[in-house]
């Protein structure tokens, strides 16, 4: 660990704050993993639906 | 199959589609380089505090989600009056792709509000001023989506959503000034014009690249869901019809 860290315990301890330090870093990263990908399986699915749409008015007559 | 210049000359949903495209990888390269930056810079460059000790690190996500959900609800209120005013359908699509992004931001900023709040204050939660309008925030955003998600007809849930977010904009100057006009447990603005700043020069520069990282992220989210609404409303037309079946554009 660099810095004013002297280690890797060190610095997840934070000073003794670390629960609070990490319970806020670690929520805010999932949830903004989790929301693109969210948003990128409602596009893909949308072109999927978008797809069988055309296929569907295509057969019939 | 016909060629791309036709299905993306006129209307504004896919003009939107294909500029958005160009623009996403490299909004989502600026979100990680800048959040790489601002937390290397957050977490080893910037000094420990001298009051908070290490726990004023949370405000490098707390100060940049709060204050852009609150100009993000700003920018839904705007293209949902956009949209019903002028009967734009891609306004209207951008007020919705906003609106769940917003709300995020403001959970987010909730919860670290919270584990904030339980160090430097001594409690999770407090009802003063500038807390209790903030989550008068959050249940604006979820009622926008629950009225827009309700109504089946999208033309009259755009017309619904636009008028409640332009009423609860007015709850945006409120939750700004919450802390000059009460007295709230909530601190004052740490950085303003009148006051200049007043935190270390790594502190500052951190929050600078955290806040510049969430904008980023923003526009590029917002632009993901927006282009799964313009191909979910837009179903019928020749482009999107066309982009199915080629499979482009995911």
């Amino acid at each position: 660990m660099g810095g004013q860290w002297a280690s890797a315990a060190d610095f997840l301890f934070m000073g003794g704050y670390g629960l609070y330090v990490w319970g806020t870093f670690g929520v805010t990263l999932t949830l903004m993993v989790a929301e693109p990908l969210l948003a990128r399986r409602r596009c893909r699915q949308a072109l999927v639906d978008a797809a069988r749409a055309e296929v569907w008015k295509d057969s019939t007559p | 199959m016909n060629s791309g210049t036709r299905f993306f000359a006129f209307s504004a949903p896919a003009r939107f589609y294909s500029l958005s495209g160009l623009l996403l990888p490299w909004l989502w390269l600026l979100t990680i380089g800048l959040a790489g930056a601002g937390l290397y810079i957050g977490f080893f460059l910037a000094p420990v505090d001298a009051v908070q000790g290490n726990s004023y690190r949370i405000i490098f996500v707390h100060v940049p989600l709060a204050w852009i959900s609150m100009v993000m609800y700003l920018a839904m209120a705007f293209w949902a009056a956009i949209g019903w005013a002028f009967n734009a359908r891609m306004a209207s699509m951008l007020a919705r792709a906003i609106a769940p992004t917003g709300a995020l931001f403001t959970v987010l900023a909730l919860w670290s509000g919270a584990l904030w709040g339980k160090p430097t204050w001594g409690t999770w939660w407090v009802w003063d001023a500038r807390l209790t309008s903030y989550l008068i925030l959050l249940f604006l955003y979820l009622g926008y989506i629950a009225l827009v998600e309700a109504i089946d007809d999208p033309k009259r849930a755009d017309q619904a959503g636009a008028l409640l977010a332009v009423v609860g904009a007015v709850n945006v100057p409120i939750i700004y000034y919450s802390v000059r006009w009460w007295n709230t447990l909530h601190q004052g603005a740490t950085i303003s014009v009148s006051g200049g700043i007043k935190m270390a020069d790594t502190m500052l520069m951190a929050l600078l690249l955290m806040t510049l990282a969430c904008w980023a992220y923003a526009f590029a989210v917002v632009f993901m869901r927006a282009r799964a609404i313009v191909i979910e409303r837009e179903q019928h037309t020749a482009w999107v019809s066309a982009l199915a079946q080629t499979g482009r554009g995911a």
